[in-house]
Order: structure tokens, then C-alpha cells, then sequence
């Protein structure tokens, strides 16, 4: 049976049907968990819409939803979510596009997509050529950058408080007491990509020896001349002297220091990315900060 | 006077009808965003003519929280108590998109009982809004009483979620996979008692108002909707149903045990703000038609999935079993992974179609969580639907577009 999902008119057969008639327009057509989805070119985008609209019954646009891709090369998608009352269908048609690329706009099809796109714009900061009204709305008056991009952070740049000095609301750069904290929870075992301490080793290879160390004399032991004159007499003795002195002696040594290496090793890669994280955020919160100052100049 | 006279005579002056008259000027006003009306933060920017209504612009996003942006940064159990804080009307419709586009994406099987349970409180749901709303609207337009009695049942209705979750109104109950706490007994058949004895408080308080003549006058033939402007605008829900076009999600595209239940579907003739007050009054009687049959017919069983990967184990389990103590310890930290894909999945929400657009990348957290409200298409018509009109019903359309900001502004 599986889930229990709205369900709408078959899926059979509608994406070829479609695809068909887009012809040129279309880029591509993905069909998976039961939802039809059409990459089209971005020029054609009100084209193919309007097609659909008045060809093939997909009467209302019930939804335009931006979407970030930070590693493609046009790194935006806009999804258009279209429904047909009378075939009891959806489907999805998506565009992409890049900061400075602008959509042809829908308001001419449906007056629905005004604020839709401007919602867009407002959280990606895609632009809509055409677009009569191409004004912020979800954003404070006065707002700087486009909030969902997947590289503006989660706490934003500024807080706004009232100041009883000012008698007005100021802005300020963002303080908080705690740093945001993300957990990641990918396995090391299963495809996480980032350097784990310790993994720079594999490449290096073991260290080479050419000569292997080798305690033969009680003296190599290095452990000081007392025990050296011990040594020689128990070996005098007959006793098996040399396996006493490597196990006691020098064995504790080496973990100790093998151990702290180690250590050492993981603090520095623990701080290294957090340090990193910190210095764009800083960055950028202080240039909010001078452009406020500059607007209140 | 001696206008009027040489008006009435014919003996107008033909080359500058308006001499005499002074210029006026068309001003701007203010709505909001502190206004009892507005339904919450609203700001309304009206250019009228005296007090015809010109222009509207509304403002929108003072209530933004960036829900959708902090959902990425969730894992999808963490994610789901957003959603009740979006339509803080009617919670649980809000987490049923959002339940079933995970569920859509694990292509998880639901248990029969959670599917009747889910269903009988979604409808709970729908009446508990269409209290506020409908109590609210008649209160724009100058009634008081039916508001205070319609709240009694919306208080009732608050008192069920309760005992199901725990919480009146952030329930956080409807969960992927099924639904958190199985009901107890008596909570079923005291839901049973009070939809047998609510009603009559119900029509009670509507004999006040639908066919009261001061709520006619300020209703019949307000913002008149058409079949064409309602698609083109994006409409749903009693508004799209307002306007004569019978749609509705839980009818043409059922989910859960919709299509085993029986009910109408309510539209409206003329497509105005009458029509769609007394769909949402038929709605509150179909929504207890739909409760009665859920009760009748629930079946025992589980009330959520058993696939461990999802949904967390008892807690009686977990003391004996070392499995479940994992499975528990790994969904309440790490959370489970839904498979790479999209899925757009709209629900009939009392307000019209809420759509969940979810983006898994394969993680444990959603790379995007769109949610399409259903208020922000509605608003945006405001324009279209008060130009022409008087000042005063702008808040007769704004009560009976049922707007609520947490959705509208996200």
C-alpha cells in the first residue's frame, strides 16, 4: 500500500505526453516518489507555462519555491508548482538561474505570481524581469541580503532592540551568549568528507627505517648508568637481561609521547574550522555595521 | 439649494459640470499593523476617495521568523513543532503536510488506527478554526454574542487536544510514521458525547447571525469573486469553494482514510464574503459528520508505524531490549534519514491548501522545507476584492478570507 499521501490522477504516461509537447523548451524530466517534475529553459519558462495553462488544462500556480544549490554553476532553482483542477494533476516545473540572470516573470499569466516572486527575490535574490511590483515583502523595511541563501547564516548580521537612550529601535551586530551549535552526525564510516584527525598519516606512509634500533648493549638502553651497571651484572649472571630493560625502560616513554602527539594533533584540527566559521561571520557583521553607520550619516 | 433645483430642472451647467464643487484629494491611511481588525500584525496601506477604498497595499512579513530557514537547520522531528506555531489556529492541519511529504519520501506505511486518528483530529482541527473564525468575523462586522459562544466549543475542542498531547494548542502529535500517544478510551467517547450536544450551541449561536439583516447588509454581495479570478489568484480551500468551484483536497485528492469517509462539499453561488461565512458554517457540520464516522469505525491497533527506523520504540520496550535502546538513542540525537528526492505535498488545511515542497539531499535535515500558506495568495488579492468598496468591509473580507499571520509570514 505504502504511504498514505494525498492522491491525485495517475502519473501514466503524463510525463512523456508533456515532455512531447514542451519539445525544445525542455531540458529535463525527473519522475520519482510519485511527483513529475520538468527542467525547461529559462527564457521559455512563461512559454511553457502558458502552454500548459491553456493546453493542457494545468489552470492554477499554487506555489513558486526558490531553492540554493551553492555548487552549481547557476546556482538557484525556482520551482513552479502547477495544479490541474479538472485532471486532478500536479506537476513541478523548475528553471535555474544565477544571481545576476533575471527570470521572465508570470504575472501576465496569473496575477497570483506577484508576491510569489517577490518572495523569491526577497529570500534569494533572484530577479524577475517584468515584474511591475519587484518589491521586498517578507524582510524588515531596510533590509540587507537575501536570508535563505545557503550562505548567509542562520543568526543573520544584525538584532534589533529598543534603545531607551535612543527613544528609538536601533540595530546592532549580532552578539549571543552561545554560538549556534550544529551537530554533525555523519559517520566517518559512511562518506563523511571532511579530514578526521589522524587521516593525514595515510598518505605520509609509515616512517621509513633503514636501520632498525636495536638494544644489543646494556648501554643503548640509554636508561642512565646505575641501571647500565645492574644490567651488566644480572648479564654477567646469565640472566636474559635485555628483554627486562626494553619492556620496563623505554616502552613507557614512548607511549607517553605517542599519546600526546596525538592529542595535540585532534585540538588543532578541532579548532581550526570553528576558527574559520568565525572570521567571515565577524567580517561580515562589522560591514553591516559600517553600512548602518554610513545610512545614518 | 439652488444646485439642487437646477439639477433637478435639467439646467446644469454642460461645459464644467463640476463648478462650484471644491477639489478634493484622495488620502492614504494607515491599517494596522495594530488594529483589532487585522487579525493579527497586519499593515494595510489604503488610498481612498472619501471612503471608497482606491488602492491596498498590504504589508506583510512583521511576523517573519525565518521558519523555513531554521527547519534546514533541523533534523525532521526537530523540524515538526514549527509547524504548529505557523497557523496557531489550527495546529495539527499544518503538521499533516508536513508529516506526509516525509512520509511521501520513506514511503512509509501508516497504521489504520493512527490514519482514523490523524483524520478524527485534523476535523477537530478544522472546527476548532472555524470558531475563532467564524466567531471573529461576525465580531468584525459588529456582533458580539455569537463570538462569546462560539468560543465555549473552540474552548472544548482545545480541551480534546489537550488530553490527546498533552498541550492545547502546540501539539506536536501527528508524527511521520503515525501519530506520538494512542487516546485513551474515554477520551473517545466523551468526543462522542460532545458532538452529539455541541451542535445545538453551534446552530444556536448561527440563528443569531445568518439571517440577521445587519450581517446580511454587511456580507451579501461583498467582494465578489468570479470562477476565472479565483484560479487565476491562486485560491483555495472555502475561498476557491466560495466562488462556486467545488475543490476540495480531502475529496479529489484524499489522504489517509479520506476516501472511506462520507461528506459534501459546500459551495457558494454568488462568490462573496456571505458565501464564504456560511461554507465554513456547513464545514463545522461535515467536519462532525466525518468525526462520527471516524469513531464508528476505528479500528484497534498500533498507532504508528513499527519500522524502528523511524518511529522510536515504547519506552516498556526500550527497558528490556538493547535494540530499542539504540533505535531510541539514534532518533532522538542523530534522527532518521529520509532517501534524496522532492516531494510537493498539499493538504485541505481550514484555511485552504497548505502545501509542504520538501527537499532531502539524503541527510538527516531537510536542504529545503517550502511552505506554500495558504493566506499569502488570499492577501494578495485584497486589492482586487476592496477596490470600490467602502472602508468598513475591508474588514468584513479580511474576517472572511480567515487570515492568520504565523502562516502568512512564516
Amino acid at each position: 500500500m505504502g504511504h498514505s499521501a494525498p492522491k491525485i490522477a495517475s502519473n501514466d504516461g503524463v510525463a512523456a505526453k508533456l515532455g512531447a509537447a514542451l519539445g525544445a523548451m525542455l531540458i529535463d524530466t525527473v519522475e520519482a516518489h510519485d511527483e513529475i517534475s520538468f527542467t525547461v529553459q529559462r527564457d521559455g519558462i512563461a512559454a511553457a507555462l502558458q502552454l500548459l495553462r491553456d493546453e493542457h488544462e494545468y489552470q492554477q500556480l499554487m506555489e513558486i519555491a526558490g531553492a540554493d544549490y551553492p555548487e552549481r554553476a547557476e546556482r538557484f532553482e525556482i520551482v513552479y508548482m502547477l495544479l490541474s483542477l479538472t485532471k486532478n494533476h500536479r506537476i513541478m516545473v523548475k528553471v535555474s538561474t544565477d544571481e545576476d540572470t533575471p527570470v521572465p516573470t508570470v504575472t501576465h499569466l496569473w496575477p497570483v505570481a506577484g508576491w510569489l516572486e517577490r518572495e523569491v527575490y526577497d529570500l534569494y535574490g533572484v530577479l524577475f524581469a517584468g515584474n511591475p511590483d519587484l518589491r521586498r515583502i517578507l524582510t524588515d523595511y531596510g533590509f540587507r541580503g537575501h536570508p535563505f541563501r545557503k550562505d548567509f547564516p542562520l543568526t543573520g548580521h544584525v538584532e534589533m532592540r529598543y534603545s531607551e537612550e535612543h527613544k528609538r529601535v536601533i540595530y546592532e551586530p549580532v552578539k549571543l551568549a552561545q554560538d549556534f551549535r550544529s551537530f554533525d552526525f555523519m559517520s566517518p564510516w559512511e562518506g563523511a568528507d571532511y579530514v578526521l584527525p589522524g587521516d593525514e598519516k595515510v598518505d605520509a606512509g609509515a616512517p621509513s627505517v633503514d636501520k632498525p634500533k636495536t638494544t644489543e648493549k646494556p648501554a643503548d638502553t640509554g636508561a642512565g648508568k646505575k641501571a647500565n651497571k645492574a644490567a651488566a651484572e644480572k648479564e654477567t649472571e646469565g640472566s636474559p637481561a635485555q628483554d627486562d630493560v626494553k619492556a620496563k625502560k623505554p616502552a613507557p616513554k614512548r607511549t607517553k609521547s605517542g599519546t600526546a602527539k596525538k592529542a595535540s594533533v585532534k585540538k588543532g584540527a578541532a579548532k581550526k574550522p570553528a576558527a574559520k566559521k568565525a572570521t567571515p561571520k565577524k567580517a561580515s557583521a562589522k560591514k553591516a555595521a559600517k553600512k548602518k553607520d554610513g545610512d545614518k550619516a | 439649494m439652488a444646485d439642487y433645483l437646477e439639477e433637478a430642472l435639467g439646467e446644469t451647467d454642460a461645459a464644467d459640470p463640476t463648478v462650484g464643487d471644491t477639489e478634493i484629494q484622495n488620502y492614504t491611511i494607515n491599517f494596522g499593523p495594530q488594529h483589532p481588525a487585522a487579525h493579527g500584525v497586519l499593515r494595510m496601506v489604503m488610498e481612498l476617495d472619501g471612503e471608497i477604498i482606491e488602492r491596498i497595499d498590504p504589508h506583510v512579513g512583521l511576523l517573519h521568523r525565518g521558519t523555513e530557514k531554521l527547519i534546514e537547520h533541523k533534523t525532521y522531528l526537530q523540524a515538526l513543532p514549527y509547524f504548529d506555531r505557523l497557523d496557531y489556529c489550527s495546529p495539527l492541519a499544518q503538521e499533516y503536510s508536513y508529516v506526509l511529504a516525509i512520509e511521501k519520501l520513506l514511503d512509509l506505511e501508516v497504521p489504520l488506527r493512527a490514519q482514523y486518528l490523524r483524520v478524527l483530529f485534523a476535523e477537530l482541527t478544522r472546527i476548532c478554526n472555524h470558531m475563532l473564525n467564524i466567531g471573529a468575523h461576525v465580531m468584525d462586522v459588529g456582533a458580539m454574542t455569537p463570538n462569546l459562544w462560539v468560543f465555549e466549543i473552540r474552548e472544548d475542542c482545545l480541551n480534546f487536544f489537550e488530553r490527546a498531547s498533552g498541550a492545547r494548542m502546540h501539539s506536536a502529535w501527528f508524527r511521520p510514521g503515525g501519530v506520538h500517544q494512542d487516546v485513551p478510551l474515554k477520551l473517545l467517547t466523551d468526543l462522542a458525547d460532545w458532538l452529539d450536544t455541541f451542535p445545538k450551541l453551534f446552530e444556536d449561536a448561527m440563528s443569531l447571525v445568518v439571517d440577521n439583516r445587519i450581517f446580511k447588509q454587511r456580507n451579501v454581495d461583498i467582494a465578489t469573486v468570479s470562477k476565472e479570478d479565483a484560479i487565476k489568484w491562486g485560491f483555495s480551500g472555502p475561498m476557491i469553494r466560495g466562488s462556486g468551484i467545488a475543490w476540495d483536497l480531502r475529496k479529489s485528492q484524499p489522504y489517509d482514510v479520506y476516501d472511506r469517509m462520507e461528506f459534501d462539499i459546500p459551495v457558494g453561488t454568488k462568490g462573496d464574503c456571505y458565501d464564504r461565512f456560511m461554507i465554513r458554517v456547513e464545514e463545522v457540520r461535515q467536519s462532525a459528520r466525518i468525526m462520527r464516522q471516524c469513531l464508528n469505525e476505528m479500528p484497534e491497533g498500533p498507532i504508528a508505524s513499527t519500522d524502528r527506523k523511524v518511529v522510536p520504540p515504547k519506552r516498556g520496550e526500550m527497558k528490556q531490549s538493547m535494540e530499542a535502546l539504540i533505535h531510541h538513542f539514534k532518533l532522538y540525537t542523530e534522527g532518521f534519514h529520509v532517501p534524496a528526492g522532492e516531494v510537493y505535498v498539499a493538504t485541505e488545511s481550514p484555511k485552504g491548501e497548505f502545501g509542504v515542497y520538501l527537499v532531502s539531499d539524503g541527510s538527516n535535515k531537510p536542504y529545503r522545507c517550502k511552505i506554500r500558506p495558504t493566506a499569502f495568495s488570499h492577501l494578495q488579492a485584497m486589492d482586487f476584492m476592496c477596490k470600490g468598496h467602502m472602508l468598513p468591509d475591508a474588514t468584513a473580507i479580511l474576517g472572511a478570507i480567515d487570515v492568520v499571520f504565523g502562516e502568512c509570514d512564516r
